[in-house]
C-alpha cells in the first residue's frame, strides 16, 4: 500500500515539476456543477469591444482622415494658393485630432512598426528637415528620420515656414525651393498613409483574431499587457508630453518648443484633450463616435466590486478624468501659459492630470491584479 | 539538564539526512541553472544601474560580469554539495555564496531565499556527508550508518518554525475576515482548468484563506504523528502543486515537497536511496556499517550545540521584532523581512520624487525609469527604506550634476489589501536630511485603517 502511494506521490511531482502551468494535478472540487452563474467577467467580451468597436473603427476614421489630407494637398500642389493652404491646414488638424485617438494602441502591428514615433515625434529637428528637402531622395524609413516627419514636420511645412501665409505660400511658390518642399511633403504623407494602411490591415486580417482569443490572465495575456501600454500611454505620451516636459516639470526649464504643434502655436490644448476623451472613452468602454458603452475597464472594476472608501473605483477614476479635463478645458492655448515662467497654471493642472497616474498604476492595477509590465520574476 | 544530554547523545539512521543533502543539492543546482537560463542574472544583477543593499551590508554588490562567475561557483558548490564530495566546504561555499547574491540587492528578497540560506548555514555543522557521499565512499573512516538524531531533528524544527510563522502571520482580521489579499488574487485565476470556475465565488476566497491557514499551523504536527505522515505529505503535495499553479513563486513548492520528506523514517529514504544506488553502480551495502557518528572533540560539540542554540532561539525571536515599533505592520514593513510572511498582502504603489533646489525654490520632478528597472521601481514604492536609499542616490547623483541646496521629496501613494491609495511618506519631509537606522521612521503617515491580530 505504502509503495504505491510513494510510486503516486513522486509521479505526480514529476508531473508538476515537468508541466510549468499544467494544471493536472489540481484536485477536482468537491461537487462537479456548472460553472456558477453566467456573473463572472469576461474578458473575451471586454477585448471584443475594445477591437471591433474602439480600435479598428478609430484606425479607420484615422485613415480616412489622412486621405482627405492627400486630397487636400493634391489640391494645394495643384493651385499653390492662401485658400489651399488654409484647406490643407484644416484637413492636417482634422488628421491631427484623429490621430489623438489611435496613438494610444501601440500593441501588435503598430507596436512593430514602432507607429508612434515615426507618426509624431516633436519637437521636429528643423536642421535635418531642411537638409533632406535640399538633399531629395531622403530614407525616411531610416530611424534617424522619425523627427523629421510626421505631424510635426507637416505642422513646420504649414505653419513654420513663414510668419504670414502669403509668405508661406510665397516660398511654396519659389522656383528655388517650392518643388523640393512640395515632393518632401509628398514623400511625408504617403509615408504616414503607408504606415497606416499596414497597421489598418493587420487589425482588420489576423491580429484581431490574435488579440481577441489571447484573454487569459498571464503576464502576455492581451488585457495584462494593453493594460499597461495603455498606462504607459497615459503617463508618458498624454501627461508627460503633451504637458509636463514642456512645463518644465522635470528639467524646471520651461520648453515651450516642446509642444505638440508648436508652430500652429494654438492648438495643444485642443490636441491634449482630445486624447484625454479618447483615454476616458477607452476606460469606460465607449464605440468610437458612439454613445454605446460597451464591456470596458469600468466594467471589469464594478464586475468586481471594487469599492474603495464607499465609492466604486471606477467613478473615483472618471470623476478624476473630469475634474482635470474641467482643469485643463479653462487654460489657453497652453503657449499662452508657458509665457510665465514658471507657468503656475500648467504646473497645477499638470498636478490634476498626474492624480489619475496612481489611481490607475496603483489602485486600478492592483484591484484586477495585474502586475506592472512583464516582470517575470520570481515572487514568494 | 540530563534529559538533554541523554537527547544531544541519541543517534538515528544517517539515510534520511543523506537523502535530504542530495535533494537539497540537486534543486539548488536546478534553481541556479533555470535563473541563469531565464537570464535573470543579466537583468536583475548587471543591467540595473543603482542596487538596493540591505542596512549595514552597503559593501555588497554585484561583481559585474563576474556575477555569472559568483553564480557558476555557487551552482559548483551545490553540485558537490548532492553528491558530498569534499561536502563541509562545499556547504560554506554554497551558504557564502548564495548569501552574498542575496544581499546583493534586496529589490529580490523572497523569503524562500531567506529559508535556502538558513537552511545552508545550518547544514554546514551536521553530518550530512556521512552516508551514500563521495566522502564516506573515499574513506571508510568517514563513512557512519548512524548520526546523532539532533541533526535530522534540527531540520524538521526549522521547518517547523517556517509552516508556524507563516500559518501565525495569517491569523490577522484582512487575511480571515477580509479574505484579503486572496479575493483580489484568485479571481484573476480564472483561467484555470475546473478551478478558475470558481475563483470569483466569496465563499471560495475564505475556503483558501482559512484553509491556507490552518495547513500552515497544523502541517508539522501532521508530519511529526507517524499515524497522520502520509495523509499528511498529500497535503504538502497538494498546497505546494496549488500554489505552484497560482502563483509564479518558481523552485520553492518543489523544495518545500523534497524537504517534507525528511519527516519520514529511515526505510523510505533506503529505498529512495537503493535506486539512486542502482542507477550509479554503487554497493549500498557500504554504509551499513553500524559505525556511529560523534563530535570526538569537546570543544567543537560544545561549539557546535551552541552555535545552534543560539541559531534557533534567534529564529523564534526574530519575527517578532516587529512588535518594538510602532504603527501597521504592513504597512510601514518595519519587521516585517525575514519573519516568514509569505504571501500576505496584496500592495502597491507609486512615487514622484520632487528635487528642489532650497535656495532659490526651483524644482524638477525624477523620472525614475532613468536610474530604476520596473521591478525596482515597484519594490520601492511600497517600503520606506528602499525610498529613503533612493532619494539618498537620486541626491548624490544630483549634486554630482552640479546641483546644489538639494532637498528631496516624495508625493508616494500605496494601496494595501484592497483599500484606496492613501499617501504613504510625508511630502513635507526633506528626505536628505533623514538617516537610515533600525529606528522607527517617524516620517511614514500612520495607516488610516485598522488590522487586528498577530
Amino acid at each position: 500500500m505504502k509503495k504505491v502511494l510513494v510510486v503516486l506521490v513522486f509521479i505526480s511531482i514529476i508531473v508538476a515539476c515537468s508541466s510549468s502551468d499544467s494544471s493536472d494535478d489540481t484536485p477536482t472540487p468537491p461537487t462537479p456543477t456548472p460553472p456558477p452563474s453566467g456573473t463572472a467577467f469576461q474578458r473575451s467580451a471586454m477585448l471584443e469591444n475594445w477591437a471591433d468597436n474602439i480600435i479598428i473603427p478609430s484606425y479607420q476614421d484615422f485613415s480616412s482622415s489622412l486621405s482627405d489630407l492627400n486630397d487636400a494637398f493634391g489640391n494645394f500642389t495643384v493651385s499653390v494658393d492662401e485658400n489651399n493652404l488654409l484647406a490643407l491646414r484644416n484637413a492636417w488638424l482634422e488628421a491631427y485630432l484623429a490621430w489623438q485617438r489611435v496613438s494610444m494602441f501601440e500593441i501588435g502591428p503598430a507596436e512593430t512598426l514602432d507607429y508612434r514615433l515615426n507618426m509624431n515625434i516633436y519637437p521636429v529637428a528643423v536642421e535635418k528637415v531642411e537638409t533632406n528637402i535640399s538633399a531629395a531622395n531622403t530614407d525616411l524609413s531610416l530611424p534617424s528620420n522619425r523627427d523629421a516627419k510626421g505631424f510635426p514636420t507637416l505642422d513646420y511645412l504649414i505653419n513654420g515656414l513663414g510668419d504670414t501665409d502669403a509668405a508661406i505660400v510665397a516660398r511654396f511658390n519659389s522656383p528655388a525651393e517650392g518643388s523640393d518642399l512640395l515632393n518632401y511633403m509628398e514623400s511625408l504623407i504617403s509615408d504616414m498613409v503607408m504606415l497606416t494602411d499596414q497597421v489598418l490591415q493587420e487589425w482588420t486580417g489576423s491580429f484581431r483574431t490574435t488579440f481577441v482569443q489571447n484573454d487569459g490572465s498571464s503576464a502576455t495575456a492581451s488585457v495584462d499587457r494593453y493594460v499597461n501600454d495603455y498606462i504607459l500611454y497615459y503617463e508618458r505620451f498624454l501627461r508627460a508630453g503633451k504637458i509636463g516636459i514642456p512645463a518644465g516639470v522635470f528639467t524646471s526649464t520651461i520648453a515651450p518648443e516642446n509642444l505638440e504643434a508648436f508652430y500652429k502655436g494654438d492648438i495643444s490644448n485642443q490636441l491634449f484633450l482630445e486624447g484625454l476623451d479618447a483615454v476616458q472613452d477607452f476606460f469606460n468602454g465607449i464605440g468610437f463616435n458612439s454613445s454605446t458603452n460597451g464591456v470596458g475597464l469600468d466594467d471589469y472594476l464594478d464586475d468586481l466590486e471594487v469599492i474603495r472608501d464607499g465609492q466604486n473605483l471606477s467613478d473615483i477614476i472618471n470623476n478624476q478624468f473630469d475634474t482635470s479635463r474641467n482643469v485643463i478645458a479653462d487654460l489657453n492655448s497652453f503657449q499662452e501659459e508657458l509665457r510665465n515662467d514658471p507657468p503656475v497654471q500648467l504646473l497645477l493642472a499638470y498636478d490634476e492630470v498626474q492624480r489619475i497616474v496612481p489611481l490607475l498604476k496603483v489602485d486600478m492595477l492592483s484591484a484586477l491584479d495585474i502586475n506592472v509590465d512583464f516582470q517575470d520574476a520570481d515572487g514568494d | 539538564m540530563s534529559r538533554f544530554k541523554l537527547y544531544i547523545h541519541q543517534k538515528t539512521e544517517a539515510a534520511p539526512l543523506a537523502v535530504f543533502r542530495i535533494l537539497f543539492g540537486v534543486l539548488m543546482v536546478i534553481s541556479i541553472i533555470r535563473f541563469w537560463s531565464y537570464g535573470w542574472i543579466d537583468k536583475l544583477y548587471i543591467q540595473p544601474k543603482f542596487f538596493f543593499s540591505y542596512y549595514g551590508f552597503e559593501y555588497i554588490k554585484p561583481l559585474g560580469q563576474f556575477t555569472y562567475l559568483l553564480f557558476l561557483i555557487c551552482a559548483i558548490a551545490a553540485f558537490m554539495v548532492a553528491i558530498g564530495y569534499k561536502y563541509r566546504i562545499s556547504i560554506i561555499i554554497f551558504f557564502l555564496s548564495f548569501t552574498y547574491i542575496e544581499l546583493m540587492d534586496k529589490t529580490t528578497y523572497l523569503n524562500h531565499y531567506y529559508f535556502i540560506s538558513l537552511l545552508s548555514f545550518l547544514m554546514i555543522f551536521l553530518p550530512a556527508h556521512a552516508y551514500f557521499s563521495v566522502d564516506a565512499l573515499k574513506n571508510r573512516n568517514k563513512a557512519f550508518q548512524y548520526i546523532p538524531k539532533w541533526s535530522i531533528d534540527s531540520i524538521k524544527l526549522l521547518l517547523g518554525i517556517v509552516y508556524v510563522y507563516a500559518g501565525l502571520a495569517k491569523l490577522n482580521s484582512d487575511w480571515l475576515f477580509r479574505a484579503m489579499p486572496l479575493k483580489i488574487w484568485l479571481p484573476s485565476k480564472f483561467d484555470v482548468p475546473i478551478l478558475g470556475n470558481y475563483f470569483g465565488e466569496e465563499w471560495m476566497h475564505y475556503a483558501f484563506s482559512w484553509g491556507g491557514a490552518l495547513y500552515d499551523l497544523s502541517i508539522p504536527f501532521l508530519l511529526l504523528w507517524s499515524r497522520t505522515r502520509w495523509f499528511a505529505f498529500m497535503l504538502v503535495v497538494i498546497f505546494h502543486v496549488l500554489t505552484r499553479v497560482l502563483f509564479p513563486i518558481g523552485m520553492f513548492p518543489y523544495i518545500m515537497i523534497f524537504s517534507a520528506l525528511i519527516f519520514f523514517d529511515a526505510r523510505l529514504h533506503k529505498k529512495i536511496l537503493n535506486v539512486i544506488a542502482k542507477l550509479l553502480r554503487v554497493n549500498t551495502g557500504y554504509f551499513e556499517n553500524k559505525r556511529q557518528f560523534s563530535l570526538k572533540n569537546k570543544l567543537f560539540f560544545k561549539l557546535v550545540t551552541s552555535v545552534l542554540i543560539l541559531f534557533f532561539a534567534i529564529q523564534l525571536l526574530f519575527p517578532f521584532r516587529y512588535l518594538l515599533y510602532p504603527g501597521e505592520l504592513f504597512w510601514t514593513e518595519e519587521g516585517y523581512r525575514f519573519s516568514w510572511r509569505v504571501m500576505l498582502t496584496e500592495k502597491a504603489g507609486y512615487t514622484q520624487f520632487k528635487v528642489v533646489n532650497g535656495q532659490n525654490g526651483k524644482w524638477f520632478y525624477v523620472d525614475n525609469t532613468e536610474f530604476l528597472t520596473s521591478f525596482q521601481e515597484k519594490q520601492m514604492a511600497t517600503q520606506s527604506d528602499f525610498i529613503l536609499q533612493y532619494a539618498k542616490f537620486l541626491e548624490k547623483h544630483f549634486y554630482a550634476q552640479g546641483h546644489r541646496n538639494i532637498e528631496i521629496y516624495v508625493d508616494s501613494r500605496v494601496a494595501l489589501n484592497g483599500r484606496l491609495s492613501t499617501p504613504f511618506i510625508d511630502p513635507n519631509i526633506d528626505l536628505t536630511k533623514q538617516r537610515e537606522s533600525f529606528k522607527h521612521k517617524s516620517w511614514i503617515i500612520p495607516f488610516k485603517d485598522d488590522i487586528k491580530g498577530i
